[in-house]
């Protein structure tokens, strides 16, 4: 198990880089009261993380765009979707979504 | 959230009152697949950049983010400094102080050092379970959210270790459909938010603006900080169109 001497200040610098903003809202913005429009702002927040994070890993490949006509993603999505709207169970979507995938990958 | 949402709220969204730790282990387990596929892939990859098994689950226990942690052993590969890689995953990681000032508001008056541990182990997913479940007349909501990190971070350690040390012999992990266990989570967890919230409209809208808004960021802009831009922009929208309902 080697590790080399550059790796520790790398490991350092990233985790340290990541930890900031994950800690510093919930340790300050504990200790104030924060204005009504930035509530308000804060609010839309999960919403637009999940969407945008879902259009990144349907409509995207490391830094490229899939091609819309070879999209398998964009299929998946349709039962996966109808899955999520009716059980309302995380777990069924996934296993929808992972099932869906599959048989396209068997017949397409 | 007002009272009318909250008591529309089925028993699948309300934990019991005295639900804790292992509530949050058990609802950490529809996000496991998707991540364990991921964290493979992640382990392989590493492999691949000339990281060692031992670097790469280091950097699973400490960094504990996916797309940074591909993005590392991506720079690696090219020869990348070290300072370039840190500030990289800094402008990578930026949206976690969202995430985290999003869910501030469930942990008020909690001890400082309750929030570090809580604040340290927040992903995307973790993110997206909370805010479904969260709310800040339950007691035990600390150590729910412990269960919940501590489960999706041993996933992951386990998941790249296992891509370190078995991707060699493993052909493709993307077969059997896992490829779409992540969309597929993020599609549960953005319905789920929705159905969770009642004002439907207002959240269509943001999550097409978020869709559009990352499209066109994306062909100017890296894919990290399109998702970041998207981010920013749709709840921009939302608040405005929220302001103008009320008025």
């Amino acid at each position: 198990m080697e590790i080399r001497a550059e790796f520790w200040l790398l490991l350092l610098g990233v985790s340290l880089v990541t930890l900031l903003p994950r800690v510093l809202p919930l340790v300050t913005l504990n200790r104030m009261q924060m204005p009504e429009w930035m509530l308000r702002f804060l609010r839309h927040i999960p919403v637009a993380v999940m969407a945008a994070l879902l259009a990144q890993s349907l409509l995207t490949e490391g830094e490229e765009l899939i091609p819309l006509s070879v999209n398998t993603n964009l299929i998946a999505f349709v039962p996966t979707a109808a899955v999520a709207f009716f059980t309302r169970s995380l777990l069924a979507t996934v296993i929808a979504g992972i099932g869906s995938m599959l048989v396209i990958q068997l017949f397409l | 959230m007002d009272t009318a949402a909250r008591s529309s709220l089925t028993e699948l969204d309300q934990p019991a009152a005295g639900a804790g730790f292992w509530q949050g282990v058990k609802d950490c387990v529809p996000t496991l697949l998707g991540y364990l596929s991921i964290g493979f892939a992640c382990g392989v990859v590493g492999k691949t950049a000339g990281l060692s098994t031992a670097e790469i689950v280091l950097l699973s226990i400490f960094l504990y983010a996916g797309s940074a942690q591909f993005i590392v052993a991506g720079m690696i590969a090219a020869g990348g400094t070290v300072y370039s890689i840190i500030v990289t995953v800094l402008f990578v990681n930026i949206r976690h102080l969202l995430l985290s000032a999003a869910i501030s508001p469930y942990f008020r008056g909690f001890p400082w050092w309750k929030n570090v541990l809580i604040g340290s182990q927040l992903t995307d997913e973790t993110f997206g379970v909370a805010v479904n479940r969260l709310s800040t007349d339950w007691k035990h909501r600390d150590k729910w959210m412990f269960g919940l990190n501590i489960t999706a971070h041993i996933n992951w350690i386990a998941a790249t270790f296992a891509g370190a040390y078995f991707g060699a012999w493993i052909p493709d992990p993307d077969r059997y459909g896992l490829s779409f266990a992540l969309p597929a989570m993020f599609i549960g967890l953005l319905v789920l938010q929705m159905a969770h919230r009642q004002q439907i409209r207002t959240d269509l809208a943001v999550a097409g603006a978020a869709v559009v808004l990352f499209l066109l960021a994306f062909t100017v802009m890296s894919v990290n900080l399109a998702v970041l831009t998207a981010i920013m922009g749709a709840a921009c929208i939302g608040m405005v169109i929220e302001h103008g309902n009320q008025s």
